[in-house]
């Protein structure tokens, strides 16, 4: 994007054309012109941004991420040379959005197209190991007659780079000193003091204090440290700080068969690929872990009759929603814009003042306020305007899209407003006289003159309308919520849903995310607009008109 | 004096013309009014009615007091300054962010000429067709694992969010941007060249107050985007003290329901007087910003 570089001028033929000597008075210009403010403004931030970089590439080094880290330094490197060297001028404008862009944007689009390849969710969140721990941790008892191990509690020393993370530091029987942590087993080590079977320094490390043990009581009891490599050796855990014991799980992990199993029951779960240890009978041991599942989430879309029903409905009102929302607020728009936009009524200023006011409102609260007003039992609608009328307005499936509709009208109609009585007085009045004096009724060449010149200029809007509709979440979550929930649906999904609101619900609410899914939907929502787009391109032309 | 006068007369219609030229006009537009203004002035009503449930909001004006605004500032369940400071902070950060973002990249493409111009402004114009809330669970999880390594940043952080907003910044205002950095003339460009100005000093004291009309529509958008945007936020944000007024409030109403309904109308009505009268002063910019095409 930067090689054939030439400062301003409209027309690349005449940049091309200039000379040598031309470009080099440019660059000269240039360096003068550029105070010595700006040369150390540029300076100290630069510098701010590489130390940012070093610092954020040795943590991430540290943690064993080192395609990011090494990605942070070859991105900090690419921005300092693109500032340090004269020239790549679109670079230097357009560097500082593109980052943002790209990681935010673009990369968070590819990020969803793989998550919706895995089953990742709750239950699902992790990796195999980790799985293997939780599931160990989460049934243990103590080892009977076991051991008991002094124990001291430690924290590394020094402030840059080091974590809150806490340390076991144990005397063994022979006195030897092993250190340990929740992800890091037992390790012995050789630059501790003992004193008394007791740990009392340990270079890199800090003791805490008694005063600490109390302030972090509930970190440290929470605080579970593997005996070895092997989950099967046990975990050391601690009730006062003091003492340490030894507790094993109830289950049995055997690494070269991949298979848990219950020392009390006998039961073998094994892991049959599918992220989590199942049992012959079916039975699944929870937390699983997660895998790649394929074309899975896409399969049980189109083939879980649970979720292909809902999937299906939700398309078809999330299409017909936007589509009458656009129709409805762009008809009591243009109708309004139309009644106003005569130069003959008087205070027409403060209609529009008036009519602008739903539009500035906050969309958001505007859902929650009508929500309030809709609200069955107590709702000033029902109970002001239909004298004590109970109807269902937002709990009947059908009068439910019939609220939301009505109530995006009220959000909407200001914009339409707007745009069409700009849209109809950029349209020259001769025109209608020219069709009254040819003997055409008002509305008749209302209609077959200026709608059609009307309907032109906007169609540009309507489509972005129509796609600001089709994702118009803060209605539908903030008015109904979705609901009235579906109860035979496999997700959570109600009868006002739209697509992106059955995402965010799949993802997040309740006590059961299932990722994988929800970046499958969204995939579906990226097809469907993308395709959209496409079409309402190649109608409009717009793209062509770019230069 | 005497032509003012006649005009005068001649304006003076019967009943029957004014009413057919103008007067159901008049009764079409008390009609919008109505409409218009009933929820409003049903929320602030209700937010003067203390201790008002959803019931007692129904008797408009009955019984008005301040209570629920004091109230809403006494609820520690609930922490509406923090909301609300939260929201200024993330809205004005976003926004400046935005507009500094779109402009440096709208010069870029409207004052350079360079290999991957046209297929920049296209991919800019496809971008803006995918909302970044599509993308929500890839923002979660991206942000739970930054914040894995860097907690500042990552979930549950303020700058974090910020940044994500950023991301977005490109995508919806360049275009909007470009268009109008179009018609600024290249004649002026060129004389300050001649004057010995360099590209930077072109772009911050020449063009960006030629271009501060747009400026203005899109730093105004853009608040009031971030002030509504509920999605992102309240995947990110988990802390009740650093969510923003979108979250906040939202979850105050479906914890509460029908109760309290004074405090949150109260809150609503607060949380609304900055955006409206933003929109009320920017009118005239923001119609023009319309027509340019940007969606609320």
């Amino acid at each position: 994007m930067t090689e054939t570089t030439t400062t301003t001028g409209p027309k690349p033929e005449q940049s091309k054309k200039l000379t040598r000597r031309q470009k080099q008075a440019g660059r000269i210009i240039d360096a003068t012109s550029m105070g010595w403010k700006l040369i150390l403004f540029k300076i100290v931030v630069l510098g701010l941004l590489c130390a940012t970089a070093v610092y954020a590439s040795l943590v991430l080094f540290m943690n064993e991420r080192w395609l990011v880290g090494s990605l942070v330094v070859v991105g900090a490197a690419a921005l300092t040379w693109i500032y340090l060297q004269r020239g790549a001028l679109p670079a230097k404008y357009l560097a500082p959005g593109l980052v943002f862009l790209l990681i935010f944007q673009i990369f968070v689009v590819l990020y969803s197209g793989y998550v919706a390849f895995t089953n990742y969710g709750t239950g699902h969140n992790s990796t195999k190991e980790h799985a293997v721990h939780a599931i160990m941790l989460q049934t243990q008892d103590r080892v009977p007659d076991s051991a008991t191990y002094q124990v001291s509690i430690l924290e590394e020393s020094g402030d840059l780079l080091s974590t809150d993370e806490l340390y076991f530091a144990v005397t063994s029987a022979e006195g030897e000193v092993y250190i340990g942590a929740e992800e890091a087993p037992l390790e012995l080590t050789d630059e501790a003091t003992v004193e008394d079977g007791r740990v009392v320094a340990v270079e890199g490390y800090e003791i805490l204090p008694f005063a600490e043990l109390l302030n972090r009581q509930q970190e440290i009891t929470n605080l579970v440290v593997p005996m070895s490599e092997d989950p099967n050796a046990g975990y050391l855990r601690t009730q006062d700080g003091q003492r340490a014991y030894v507790y094993t799980s109830r289950y049995e992990y055997n690494e070269a068969q991949g298979t848990m199993t219950n020392s009390e029951t006998g039961t073998v779960y094994a892991d049959t690929g599918e992220g989590a240890f199942i049992s012959e009978e079916g039975e699944k041991l929870l937390p699983g872990w997660r895998i790649q599942v394929g074309m899975d989430n896409f399969i049980r879309a189109v083939t879980e009759d649970s979720i292909r029903g809902p999937l299906i409905y939700v398309t078809i009102w999330t299409f017909a929603f936007a589509l009458l929302s656009v129709v409805t607020t762009f008809v009591l728009g243009l109708f309004l814009a139309v009644v106003f936009n005569d130069k003959r009524m008087k205070s027409r200023k403060y209609y529009r003042l008036v009519m602008i006011l739903p539009y500035a409102f906050p969309g958001f609260l505007s859902a929650l306020v009508w929500a309030g007003m809709m609200n069955q039992e107590f709702g000033f609608i029902n109970n002001v305007l239909f004298g004590g009328a109970a109807i269902p307005w937002l709990t009947d499936p059908w009068l439910a899209k019939i609220s939301i509709l009505i109530v995006n009208l009220w959000l909407g109609f200001p914009y339409m407003f707007l745009v069409c009585t700009g849209a109809l007085q950029s349209i020259p009045e001769e025109l209608t006289e020219a069709a009254q004096v040819d003997g055409a009724r008002p509305f008749q060449a209302f209609r077959s003159i200026k709608l059609p010149l009307l309907l032109t200029a906007l169609a540009p809007l309507l489509i972005s309308a129509f796609a600001f509709n089709f994702n118009n979440f803060n209605l539908v979550y903030m008015l109904t919520g979705g609901g009235p929930r579906d109860v035979s649906a496999g997700v959570n999904v109600g009868s006002t849903d739209i697509l992106i609101s059955m995402v965010y619900k799949v993802a997040f609410v309740g006590s059961q995310a299932d990722y994988g899914l929800a970046s499958a939907f969204s995939i579906l929502i990226f097809i469907i607009v993308g395709t959209i787009s496409v079409l309402a391109f190649r109608k409009t032309k717009a793209l062509e008109e770019l230069n | 004096m005497a032509l003012a006068a006649q005009e005068a007369k001649l304006n003076r219609r019967p009943f029957t013309r004014w009413w057919r030229e103008t007067g159901w006009r008049h009764l079409v537009g008390l009609g919008v009014v109505v409409f218009a203004m009933f929820p409003l002035v049903y929320v602030f009503s209700a937010s003067l009615s203390p201790g008002g449930t959803l019931i007692t909001a129904n008797n408009l004006f009955s019984n008005v007091s301040l209570g629920s605004y004091i109230e809403l500032f006494n609820r520690p369940q609930q922490p509406y300054a923090a909301w609300f400071a939260n929201t200024l902070f993330i809205g004005l950060t976003a926004s400046a962010g935005s507009v500094l973002l779109g402009a440096l990249a709208a010069y870029a493409f409207s004052r350079m000429r360079f290999t991957g111009r046209r297929f920049g402004l296209i991919t800019l114009v496809l971008v803006q067709m995918f909302p970044q809330l599509l993308a929500m669970v890839a923002i979660f999880l991206l942000m739970l694992g930054i914040g894995e390594i860097f907690p500042a940043i990552g979930l549950n952080s303020q700058i974090g969010l910020i940044m994500v907003y950023l991301g977005g910044a490109l995508g919806v205002n360049t275009y909007l941007m470009y268009g109008f950095f179009n018609t600024v003339p290249t004649s002026i460009d060129e004389a300050a060249r001649i004057d010995g100005a360099g590209h930077a000093r072109i772009f911050f004291t020449i063009i960006l107050p030629l271009v501060s009309p747009i400026l203005a529509v899109v730093a105004l958008l853009s608040l009031v985007g971030t002030l509504s945007e509920f999605v992102i936020a309240s995947v990110l944000l988990r802390d009740p003290e650093r969510q923003t007024l979108a979250v906040g409030l939202y979850q105050f109403i479906s914890q509460e329901t029908s109760q309290n309904w004074s405090v949150f109308a109260a809150g609503a009505v607060l949380a609304a007087i900055i955006p409206v009268a933003l929109f009320l002063l920017l009118q005239r910019y923001i119609v023009s910003g319309l027509v340019a095409g940007s969606v609320k």
